[in-house]
């Protein structure tokens, strides 16, 4: 009876190591470069300018006001100069002119906001800002799509190669890989107006921005949380003295 | 006390229990000595609802549940709750420590129910206090679930929209059911109001109501111990529990410790990480809701996986009728059989600390199998992970029905005469 048990209970741990290791096994897998995101102004307000340069006509970033932007170092005079083109006040928020039902027939699919992009990306293989940083160097030419762009890790994506004047265009060669999955190669074939290494930076500084616009507290967030967490660091020692002595007469 | 402020509580005692009530639950109320770090979590339970409540207020006064579009084409709702991230001052904070606060609640509310388990807590006589604790968890399941929905974000949606689908797979009423949670053929914007008045004013007060007949049981027949002996038994000449101390201020000083370490952790994960790794607010929720768009994996949150595995976990139709009711039969079965405990142990003691090897096995092999559940309710479902949900769904089970066996053949140590301290 007892040894019966004891090798039921051997099999159920048994059941329960391998569990998880059962469990892993599925899925695609997603590659994604590490994106290098900074929290420099310089490299944020290189960034805000990309995103309303060249994505601010087609996507909206309806949950942040522009006056926000003086958290990253502008001043309210610059944004006045040199992000509102059609007459939008610093309070607004940065919405777009283009209608939602002409989005839609245009590219198959209005659009979608962009504040929060960067959160709404991220996934087991990576952070949103990988995610965002490996799609916006993914880009190639694909003359069976209709805007003659797809890319990498967004197949038949709907959004055209905005920025290609940026980092010129890329070919890709697909092969099959031994288990069936296709591996997608991409190589230079008509230079940009960037280097390599300069259209890497800009996208990086692009989705600092973006990962910055996501939660444009974050920063004051974690300087706020160190000051909490050492006044209840120095809290847990009164109360924990409070407590020793006030049990002192407990045996 | 001064002649005056003492003459103005003689006059609201004459009219109101007010010293009565203080001493009967908390200078005279006499609790174990003994109690240890898993006693810290029926306090820090009722930190949580209340940090819950406070700042669900002052969320209320600016969210929107309304799932319209706004002109730049995202749902009010979503956009409201972005607007609260950024334009409400100090509005980040409150919901983050509402977001986290929820897994908060769970976690505590499960390390509590699992103190329950090791020293039999539930058993005579606290069978009522236990009966309220199970219907307080199945009140913050149904709080937390519609509370999920108020986001709007894509798993608040799919998320919502493949619960309420369970309910019409019940036979017979199942589908006229389900429209009637749902107040529309699909989750919409009247499902979001009604969730939303649930989730702030219905849930809430059963909530309230039940932790107050939980809290009243509880001082009515005093606290058990990790050594689950009754300390009633042996009193002074005075009628003072031996091993009991005053609620106040021992207790209170302890818990203040307790609350002090909770606050340190519960802060960490609300100023560093928020998001909790995607489970405490889950990644495609900054998604907003889109019924054309079905994401490819619909995941709970975390504190409902393990019950999820278990109703996934039944894949055979039986007497003519849909595997999927019987999986729903089986996920309420497993929140519902926890009330029983009371009369399934038969064993002669109440505490982890004298029963026999069959006992602990048993509940180490629960706690195994409630955690792989758990885990694998976030996973998409494969042939081989449905096996193992099967097996420890099996072993979920067989925990508490074979109880009223194992519990009684286990080789326990006699019970102490008294509590041990130090």
């Amino acid at each position: 009876m007892k040894s019966r048990l004891l090798s039921f209970i051997k099999r159920a741990a048994a059941v329960a190591l391998f569990a998880p290791a059962l469990a892993m096994a599925a899925g695609a897998a997603l590659h994604l470069d590490k994106a290098p995101v900074s929290t420099d102004p310089a490299a944020l307000q290189h960034g805000a300018k990309v995103f309303v340069n060249y994505c601010l006509n087609c996507h909206g970033a309806s949950f942040i006001r522009y006056n926000r932007l003086q958290d990253i170092g502008l001043s309210e005079q610059m944004i006045r100069d040199n992000l509102l083109f059609t007459g939008e006040k610093t309070g607004d928020l940065m919405k777009i002119a283009m209608q939602r039902d002409d989005a839609k027939v245009w590219f198959g699919k209005a659009p979608p906001d962009l504040t929060v992009v960067a959160r709404a990306r991220a996934s087991e293989f990576g952070s949103g800002a990988d995610w965002l940083y490996t799609y916006l160097r993914q880009f190639y030419r694909d003359p069976a799509r209709p805007t003659g762009w797809n890319n990498a890790i967004f197949a038949n994506v709907g959004m055209p190669h905005v920025l290609y004047e940026l980092q010129g265009e890329q070919a890709a060669k697909i092969t099959q890989n031994a288990d069936g999955t296709t591996h997608t190669a991409l190589e230079l074939v008509k230079p940009g107006k960037l280097s390599v290494a300069e259209y890497d930076k800009t996208i990086a500084d692009l989705v600092s921005f973006l990962v910055w616009m996501g939660e444009p507290v974050a920063e004051k967030r974690k300087s706020i949380g160190t000051i909490v967490l050492l006044f209840l660091a120095g809290l847990f020692v009164l109360s924990y003295a409070l407590k020793k002595n006030y049990w002192k007469d407990i045996h | 006390m001064t002649t005056k402020s003492q003459a103005v509580l003689n006059w609201i005692d004459e009219r109101f229990p007010l010293t009565s009530s203080i001493k009967g639950h908390l200078t005279e109320y006499y609790a174990p000595k003994n109690f240890n770090f898993w006693y810290f979590f029926g306090s820090l339970a009722l930190l949580v609802l209340v940090i819950q409540i406070v700042t669900g207020i002052f969320l209320v006064m600016h969210y929107k549940p309304d799932a319209s579009l706004n002109a730049a084409g995202v749902p009010v709702a979503f956009a409201s709750v972005e607007y609260i991230m950024r334009d409400v001052p100090g509005g980040w904070l409150i919901r983050y420590l509402h977001s986290t606060g929820a897994s908060a609640f769970f976690i505590v509310v499960y390390l509590h129910m699992f103190r329950g388990l090791l020293y039999g807590s539930y058993r005579k006589p606290r069978e009522l206090i236990w009966i309220f604790g199970t219907l307080i968890f199945l009140a913050l399941m149904a709080e937390a679930f519609m509370g999920y929905l108020l986001p709007w974000g894509q798993m608040s949606f799919w998320g919502a929209q493949v619960i309420v689908n369970l309910f019409s797979a019940i036979p017979i009423i199942g589908p006229d059911l389900s429209l009637v949670i749902r107040g529309d053929y699909v989750v919409s914007d009247a499902t979001l109001n009604r969730f939303f008045s649930f989730h702030v004013i219905a849930v809430p007060l059963v909530l309230i109501g039940l932790v107050a007949a939980h809290i009243v049981a509880l001082h009515e027949v005093g606290s058990n111990n990790p050594d689950g002996v009754e300390i009633k038994k042996k009193k002074d000449s005075s009628g003072k529990p031996l091993d009991g101390i005053p609620f106040h201020p021992y207790y209170t000083v302890k818990d203040i410790v307790g609350v002090v370490a909770f606050l340190f952790v519960f802060s960490a994960v609300v100023f560093f990480a928020p998001e909790g790794g995607g489970y405490f607010l889950e990644f495609n929720n900054f998604l907003p809701a889109d019924p054309l768009t079905t994401p490819p994996h619909i995941a709970p949150v975390w504190y409902f996986t393990p019950f999820y595995s278990i109703l996934r976990a039944v894949t055979y139709p039986l007497f003519g009728l849909d595997a999927k009711f019987w999986g729903v039969v089986a996920m309420g079965a497993s929140v519902v059989i926890i009330a029983f405990l009371p009369w399934l142990d038969r064993s002669p003691v109440k505490s982890i600390r004298y029963k026999g090897p069959v006992f602990k096995a048993a509940l180490v092999i629960f706690i195994i199998c409630f955690f792989i559940l758990g885990y694998l309710g976030v996973l998409p479902p494969t042939p081989g992970r449905t096996l193992v949900s099967q097996i420890c769904s099996v072993l979920y089970f067989g925990f508490f029905l074979l109880m009223p066996w194992y519990s009684q053949l286990d080789k326990c140590k006699p019970e102490p005469e008294r509590v041990n301290f130090k």
